[in-house]
This record gives C-alpha cells, sequence and structure tokens, in this order.
C-alpha cells in the first residue's frame, strides 16, 4: 500500500510539473512566423540536427548554430554561402533561394531567442 | 526451475542482435567519416548515418529488452503467456518499424527529431506495437503490486514510461510547442531523457532478476533497499531530464530541480561501492558464472558513469561540457557499457538454461569479452579528450576548422576504438547468436535437461 502511495505522489507531481513545464515554465521565447516555421520544417527534413547542435543538441560532426548569425565570425552572409555551396564536411543540398531564406530567418529566429548565450544569461 | 523456452523472445533476441550489428556498421562508418572527411559525403552522409546508428543500436537495447521480458514473465508468474497471437503481431509490427525506418533513412527521408529523425506518422506503429506489449505483460503477469518484487515494479513502469515520453515526444505537432523554440526543446528533452529512464527500467528490471537468479536469493529484490534504489530511480526518471536543457532559457526551477535530483544519484553510486566490492569480494555464485561476471563488469562500467554523469550534472561544469563528445561520451558509456553489458547478461543466462550452464564460459569468450571491455574504455576515453580538447579550443576562440584539426589524432584514436568495440561485440555476441538460432525455436523436449 505504502509504495502505491508513493508512486502516486511521485506520478501526480510529474503531472503538475510537466504542465507547468508546457506553459509558465517555458514561455520566454517570441512566437515563430510562418516563414521561419517553414525554416524549421526544413531543418528537420534535412536533417541538419545530424551534425549541428541548437542549444549544444544535437549530432558533432558540424559546428554550434545556435548564435550563428550574431557571431562576428560568421553571420548571415557566411551562413548563406554554407547552405547554398556546401563545403568540406557539409554536403551540398541543392537548396532553392527560398528555402535558403527560410532557413536563414529560422536561425535568426533561434539567435535572437538565445537568451543564455549572451550576457550574463539573465 | 528452469527458464522455459519462448518463442517470441527468441525472435527479439535475433530482431536485437542483428540490428545490433548493421548500427555497429554504421557507427563505424561515422567513425570513418570523422578521419576522412569526403568518405561517403555524398551517397550515405553522416546525416543518414548517424541516424541509422542511433536509431538500430536503440533499437537493439528495446528489442533485447523485450525479448528478455518474453523469456521472464512465465517463469516469475507461474503462467503461461497470455496471448501468443498478439506476441506474433508485436514481432510482424517491429519489422515492418524496422524496415521502412531503415529504408527511409536510406532514402533520406526524414522529417522527425533527434533519435526519432523518421516521419512521426511511424510512431503510430510503434505505439501499437507497444500496446500489444504491455497487455501481454500486464494479463499474463497480473501483478498485484503490493508484494510483487522489485523488478516487476522495473519492468512495468518501463513500459508505462515509454509509452507515455513516445507520446510526449510528438508534443512538437501542435503549434504550441512548435512556435516557441524553448518550450519545443525542452519538452523534446524532457521526453527524451524520461524515454531512457524507461528503457533503463526494463534493463535493470532485468539485471536485477538475473542477479537473483543467480545468487538463488530471494529477498534482494524484496527488500526496502531495494525499494529504495527502486523509487529513486523513478524520481530521476520523472524530473532529473532537465540536465540536457540547462542551457536552454527555460525557467530557473527546471534547472534546481534537475540539478538537486541529480546529486541524489551520489547515492546510488554509494550504494554501488559499497555493494560491489560486497558481491566481488564475498559471492560465490556457482550458477551462472558467465553472467555474474558479465554483470561485475556492468557494475564497474556504472561506476565509471556515473562520476562521468554526475559531474556533467554540475552546471558549472555543464556549462563546458556541453556540446561537446563528452556528452557522447555519456551516451555511448552508458548505453554500451551499462544496457548492453546487463543485457548480455539476460542473453547468456537464457541461453545457458538451453545449453547447459558454463557452456558458453570458453577461453573464447573470455578473451573476447576482455577484448570488448579494453577497446571500449579507449573509444570511451577519446571522446573524453575530444570534448576536453574542445573545451580548450572554444576557450581560446579557435575556429571550427582549426578546432577539428586540433582533434584529429582523437578522431583515429576513436575511429579506431570504435572498430574494435565492433569486433568485439561481434565476438561476444556471435556464440549467443548461434544458440538462439540454433535452439530458440526447438522444441522443449531437445532441452538437455
Ligand atoms: C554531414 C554533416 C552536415 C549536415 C547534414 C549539415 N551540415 Fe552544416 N556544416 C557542417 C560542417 C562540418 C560545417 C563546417 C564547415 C565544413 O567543415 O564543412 C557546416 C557549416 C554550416 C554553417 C556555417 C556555420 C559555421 O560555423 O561554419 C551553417 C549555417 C550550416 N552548416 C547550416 C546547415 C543547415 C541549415 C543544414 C541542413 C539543411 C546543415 N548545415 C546540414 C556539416 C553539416
Ligand atoms: C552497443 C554499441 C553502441 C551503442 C549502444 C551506441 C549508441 C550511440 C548513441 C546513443 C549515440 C548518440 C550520442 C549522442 O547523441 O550524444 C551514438 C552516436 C555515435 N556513435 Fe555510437 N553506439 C555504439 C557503438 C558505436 C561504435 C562501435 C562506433 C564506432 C566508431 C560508434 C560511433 C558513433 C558515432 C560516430 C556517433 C555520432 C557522434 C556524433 O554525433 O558526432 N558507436 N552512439
Amino acid at each position: 500500500m505504502q509504495k502505491l502511495l508513493i508512486f502516486a505522489i511521485l506520478f501526480i507531481t510529474y503531472i503538475t510539473y510537466s504542465s507547468w513545464v508546457y506553459t509558465r515554465g517555458t514561455d520566454r521565447a517570441s512566437i515563430m512566423t510562418s516563414n521561419q516555421e517553414w525554416g524549421k520544417q526544413i531543418y528537420q527534413e534535412y536533417n541538419c540536427q545530424s551534425c549541428h547542435q541548437l542549444f549544444g543538441l544535437g549530432g558533432y560532426l558540424g559546428p554550434e548554430l545556435t548564435t550563428v548569425i550574431s557571431d562576428k565570425n560568421r553571420g548571415e552572409l557566411y551562413a548563406r554561402i554554407l547552405l547554398e555551396n556546401g563545403a568540406i564536411r557539409m554536403p551540398n543540398f541543392h537548396l532553392s533561394p527560398k528555402q535558403v531564406n527560410a532557413l536563414i530567418d529560422y536561425l535568426k529566429y533561434v539567435d535572437a531567442n538565445a537568451f543564455t548565450y549572451k550576457t550574463d544569461g539573465k | 526451475m528452469k527458464i522455459s523456452k519462448s518463442i517470441p523472445g527468441t525472435w527479439f533476441f535475433l530482431i536485437a542482435i542483428s540490428s545490433l550489428f548493421i548500427g555497429l556498421l554504421f557507427g563505424a562508418l561515422g567513425g570513418i567519416q570523422y578521419v576522412f572527411p569526403g568518405f561517403l559525403k555524398e551517397a550515405l552522409s553522416f546525416q543518414k548515418i548517424r541516424p541509422l546508428h542511433v536509431y538500430l543500436v536503440i533499437n537493439w537495447i528495446f528489442c533485447a529488452a523485450a525479448g528478455a521480458v518474453y523469456y521472464y514473465i512465465p517463469y516469475v508468474s507461474g503462467r503461461k503467456l497470455y496471448s501468443t497471437h498478439l506476441a506474433k503481431l508485436h514481432i510482424l509490427i517491429q519489422l515492418i518499424i524496422l524496415v521502412w525506418v531503415v529504408t527511409g533513412f536510406f532514402m533520406g527521408r526524414f522529417g522527425g527529431r533527434e533519435y526519432l529523425e523518421f516521419p512521426p506518422y511511424i510512431v503510430l506503429l510503434i505505439i501499437l506495437a507497444w500496446i500489444l506489449f504491455m497487455i501481454n505483460f500486464f494479463v499474463t503477469v497480473k501483478p498485484s503490486f503490493k508484494e510483487v518484487p522489485v523488478y516487476i515494479w522495473s519492468w512495468s513502469t518501463g513500459l508505462l514510461f515509454f509509452l507515455i515520453t513516445i507520446c510526449e515526444a510528438q508534443l512538437w505537432l501542435l503549434p504550441h510547442f512548435n512556435n516557441n523554440i524553448i518550450r519545443d526543446i525542452t519538452v523534446q528533452w524532457k521526453a527524451m531523457g524520461s524515454m531512457v529512464g524507461s528503457w533503463n527500467m526494463l534493463v535493470y528490471g532485468s539485471a536485477m532478476f538475473v542477479m537473483e537468479k543467480i545468487t538463488g536469493d530471494k529477498s534482494i529484490n524484496r527488500s526496502k533497499k531495494a525499494f529504495f534504489f527502486y523509487f529513486l530511480g523513478l524520481t530521476n526518471l520523472l524530473f532529473n531530464w532537465g540536465h540536457h536543457t540547462y542551457i536552454v532559457p527555460s525557467s530557473e526551477l527546471v534547472r534546481t530541480i534537475s540539478y538537486t535530483i541529480s546529486m541524489t544519484e551520489l547515492l546510488i553510486l554509494a550504494n554501488i561501492i559499497y555493494s560491489f566490492r560486497k558481491t566481488y569480494f564475498k559471492t560465490n555464485p556457482h550458477k551462472h558464472f558467465l553472467s555474474f561476471r558479465i554483470v561485475t563488469y556492468a557494475e564497474a562500467w556504472i561506476l565509471l558513469n556515473l562520476i562521468l554523469s554526475i559531474s556533467i550534472s554540475v552546471p558549472a561544469i555543464n556549462f563546458y561540457t556541453h556540446g561537446t563528445h563528452i556528452t557522447v561520451a555519456h551516451a555511448m558509456g552508458t548505453t554500451i557499457g551499462i544496457n548492453t553489458l546487463l543485457l548480455l547478461s539476460s542473453l547468456v543466462l537464457i541461453a545457458e538454461e538451453m545449453i547447459g550452464d558454463g557452456k558458453l564460459f570458453t577461453p573464447y569468450f573470455n578473451r573476447s569479452f576482455i577484448f570488448l571491455n579494453i577497446s571500449l574504455l579507449v573509444f570511451w576515453l577519446s571522446l573524453v579528450g575530444m570534448g576536453i580538447c574542445k573545451i580548450i579550443a572554444v576557450h581560446e576562440k579557435n575556429s571550427f576548422t582549426e578546432m577539428m584539426a586540433k582533434l584529429y589524432p582523437y578522431f583515429q584514436v576513436f575511429s579506431i576504438s570504435g572498430i574494435f568495440v565492433f569486433l568485439g561485440l561481434l565476438l561476444v555476441l556471435m556464440p549467443v547468436f548461434k544458440t538462439y538460432l540454433k535452439l530458440g525455436f526447438a522444441k522443449q523436449s531437445s532441452d538437455p535437461s
């Protein structure tokens, strides 16, 4: 009986915590535009996450992309060139100009919401 | 009493081992791509190889865990499996998913998220297969939770939480989650973190059963201590996922909770050191010595990986290690060193029930097993080395290309030791695979008993 009670308490706490995480715990980001959303979809469809990290998550063969746009040494133009041509390790995906724009738009959105990467993370 | 033959169990073991072998092949190819950037770059680039590898090796864990559960539940419940038809359907759907996902990856059909890169509709089949498995488990075991040993709790929890987390991992399909990057990533990792906990519950449940079978001591899985650690594990499954997302700007509370809970793992660590010594020096198992040995090695891996996990759960350390190969060391260290070895102990135990105790414990097996463990240690250290090197490179503000050049020697060690890990697993699992192929489907009367 005691075991079932402990289980029930943990489970209810989990449900409560989950609902909070789904709402207030994660309400800091701005909302994506539909073009950014499309960029995100392309990011998933080409599985960019297998080589790149956003917020440190993803595969590790390629560089972290969270702040690629605002990074002084990289920036939008550099990202565009990579997307249009590929590089030593990165394949050329033969993306259309619209797809490249959407991806860049998405990366801009991610960058703008990367609060923890800027100043002291506050 | 012997564990009797389970045809669904055998099927799952055979699918699991085949899946592992193919998955390892892709892992090895991925390792080679680290060393030679142009290798298969167009035909089978890393964005196909990585999901092929990760999906197939995780499929090994799930299928081997399912196989063990199919074998064990008639034994522990004293009842026949509720429905072989449902089990057959489970196998069939599992095979369809496997073929579908693998061909899809080859053709570059993605659309999902990391670790579940296939298009989301395939998840419906995964859920269906899982429900069939759950029905067979619960109706066969009919667990009365007040009395049952801890491994039944563990299996039940694993079954329930895989279902919950695989559904949770699809929440991104709703705009409320998809349109908000912070929510999206946080929930993705909440689901994946707990999903790892769910398969750990399945694997640890079987390992606890193996320990009981080896020592013949039924009290260990009914003791207060066993349940204390079960609930501690459950608490970690539910609340400890936040260490994946320290850097994601969700609420501070997520980080605090995760950090606090992670530190309870120190208790698990303390217990392992204590019981490791005790089992190693005091127990003298006469039965299933090989399984005992494998579990002992797994315990050493648990120790090593816990030290690493606890370290990277400290936010000040995580700040540096996050996004480096130290995370991969954590992922592969635990899935190979702990999950794979614990599952191997079950596969060996059941196989030896068929061919006779001690029959697999040959000098050949012994040598292969030690070779595997040494290779794995080098492999694991090379990943930790890569991580440390990357931290230094980031600190020195090196460009990505400069950093990759510095990491090159580690890539070579990683790639070569990875091929050795592959060979080690092949050597160790081949006799086990053959045993199941030969005897796993045979009539019960052909038992040596
Ligand atoms: C096979 C691995 C791989 C895949 C898949 C991949 N990339 Fe890359 N990407 C790289 C590597 C590696 C670099 C660094 C340049 C190089 O060495 O090729 C890079 C560089 C970049 C850069 C420039 C940032 C920098 O720091 O160099 C951007 C932006 C980028 N990739 C975006 C994407 C997007 C978007 C996708 C999906 C459409 C994608 N990549 C898919 C491997 C990959
Ligand atoms: C039982 C054996 C194995 C298991 C269970 C396993 C599991 C995993 C997992 C879970 C990941 C994802 C890591 C992460 O996201 O952090 C991974 C990645 C990877 N594994 Fe394995 N692995 C195994 C063996 C191997 C072997 C033998 C190699 C050979 C070199 C290998 C090469 C790789 C590579 C290259 C990656 C991708 C790392 C990256 O993202 O850059 N794996 N593996």
